[in-house]
């Protein structure tokens, strides 16, 4: 037998359900009635949903993409390691240390401060300028490490957000135990501090994931540069909306899950 | 007077302009029980960290045995390892089991196997009655066990002096029990303790001097017996008044 409560809830829940249904229904009425008015709507639609078009480059959009998913793959790892030096080398006291601080303190605000593009152009055309010979004038590796630069300066203030986060009491209670500063570093404060940012550092790499787009500027036929050649071949833009799509194949679930990660900490 | 074997002199602590310990005389002997009473703000908590050189002194000298262990410029790290200091906020790590936490210092500063220290823990585990709960995290402890855990991270590195601050005030008060047993057992064997509290029933039963600290300085330093019943300063009176 429900409670009054309950019974009450119900009904206050069935209301809201419909409500929502409603409207939602309305808004994509209006969609489907109204947009294919608009005068330029057929154009539009030969230019962006040609599904003659979409059929035959997806495949090949789809294989571009395995290029821009091991960028993404042979990055994340090394940004991983270099942002976690970074904030580690942030908050060293020792005087003996200084430089280090400093430098690493610089790299931060270097690349926090510069647009992604502009340091891909920069390091992904002016060092391979210089005339080093094959391997060592890829676009693939200097790409790679531009995007590796900004998203470490990036990942390595948020994880020292997190360290920043942790409670000094943390820190007393290591050291009153008689752990060294460099343990009461590794096993108290960096796994606690890691923890808590999770989910903003996998807001970080959606991010990371996105932008590996942008290396197409120097040369990789990754999935933008490749819908770019379709479309040039067929005088079409429906090959970037099947880029789009399957980048959001990825992304959304991702950031789903990192929206999941991030309401799970509020709670404890 | 016997040999201390925790000792300081004129001991004095600033924070900036204020100064929180106005010269500071202990004298602890082994095996024995201070308690250290006073108002809120009085620096009891100050001192104790300073005893475990989290805080670094400003004059005066920290004896452990003969040595001068407040030394400018000594490393603090092996000393710290002889001196245990329990928390009101429990401070456990939340990422480690209560085990975990009790082995961690010991791994780490001997750098030896687990299995090394694993039997002597777990007896200790075993003594405070916490044998059930060695596995589970932190927030799966109510409050009292967490400061029982945290008694048994501090004892794991076998220290010759713990110091407690508050270590009951946090807890809600039918937990206070379990954790003062704990006090009664570690007394028993004879440990040397000293012990920022509020608990002044407990004090009165089981310390062996009662410190009370005021404007910076011990003002008074007596057995329970004549500080409880004819304390000589008006402001230890007035303390008393207050809270008994
Ligand atoms: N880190 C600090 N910085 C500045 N002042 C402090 C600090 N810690 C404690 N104090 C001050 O020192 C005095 C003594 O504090 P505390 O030792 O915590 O007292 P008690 O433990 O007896 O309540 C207080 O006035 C407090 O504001
Ligand atoms: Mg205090």
């Amino acid at each position: 037998m429900p409670t009054r409560r309950e019974l009450y809830d119900r009904a206050q829940r069935r209301r809201a359900n419909l409500i929502a249904t409603l409207s939602t229904g309305a808004v994509l009425l209006a969609l489907v009635l109204l947009v294919p008015r608009a005068p330029g709507w057929e154009a539009v639609q030969r230019a962006f949903f040609n599904a003659e078009i979409f059929a035959r480059t997806f495949p090949g959009l789809l294989q571009a993409f395995v290029l821009d998913v091991a960028i993404f793959a042979w990055c994340a790892p090394l940004i991983a390691v270099l942002s976690l030096a970074l904030a580690i080398a942030r908050d060293l006291r020792a005087p003996a240390f200084t430089p280090l601080r400093l430098a690493a303190t610089a790299f931060i605000d270097v690349f926090r401060g510069l647009p992604v593009i502009l340091v891909i152009y920069l390091v992904g055309f002016g060092i391979p300028g210089l005339g080093l010979p094959r391997p060592w004038n890829s676009p693939y590796l200097w790409g790679s490490l531009s995007l590796i630069l900004v998203y470490a300066a990036y990942t390595a203030e948020v994880i020292r957000s997190g360290i920043d986060s942790i409670h000094t009491s943390q820190r007393a209670a290591a050291l009153s135990l008689g752990l060294s500063e460099a343990d009461t570093m590794r096993y108290v404060i960096l796994p606690q501090a890691i923890r808590r940012v999770i989910p903003a550092n996998m807001n970080l790499f959606i991010a990371l994931q996105k932008d590996v787009a942008l290396l197409s500027f120097i040369g990789p036929v990754e999935i933008f540069r490749q819908a770019g050649v379709y479309k040039s071949l067929m005088a079409n833009f429906t090959p970037y909306v099947g880029a789009a799509l399957i980048f959001l194949v990825i992304t959304i679930p991702a950031t789903r899950y990192a929206d999941y990660l991030m309401a799970r900490r509020k709670h404890d | 007077m016997t040999e201390a074997l925790l000792e300081t002199r004129g001991l004095v602590k600033r924070y900036g302009p204020h100064t929180v310990l106005n010269g500071i005389d202990l004298h602890i002997a082994p095996g024995q029980m201070t308690c250290l009473v006073g108002a809120s703000g009085s620096g009891k908590s100050t001192l104790l960290k300073c005893l475990n050189l989290l805080e670094p002194i400003d004059d005066g000298q920290i004896l452990l045995g003969e040595e001068d262990i407040s030394e400018p410029g000594r490393d603090p790290q092996p000393l710290r390892q002889r001196i245990g200091m329990v928390f009101q906020s429990y401070n456990l790590f939340p990422h480690m089991t209560a085990l975990e936490n009790a082995l961690l210092a010991p791994r780490r500063v001997h750098r030896k196997p687990r299995t090394e220290f694993l039997p002597a823990i777990e007896a200790l585990f075993e003594r405070f009655g916490l044998s059930a709960h060695m596995h589970h995290y932190p927030d799966q402890l109510s409050g009292g066990q967490q400061q029982r855990v945290a008694i048994v991270r501090a004892l794991a590195m076998k220290p010759q002096v713990m110091l407690f601050d508050e270590i009951t005030s946090a807890l809600d008060p039918e937990l206070v029990g379990e954790v003062l047993d704990v006090l009664r057992q570690l007394r028993a064997e004879g440990m040397t303790m000293i012990l920022a509290t509020h608990e002044m029933a407990f004090a009165r039963e089981l310390a062996d001097t009662i410190c009370f600290l005021d404007g910076g300085r011990v003002i008074e330093q007596a057995p329970p017996a004549a500080f409880f019943t004819a304390p000589e300063h008006a402001r230890t009176r007035a303390f008393l008044a207050r809270v008994l």
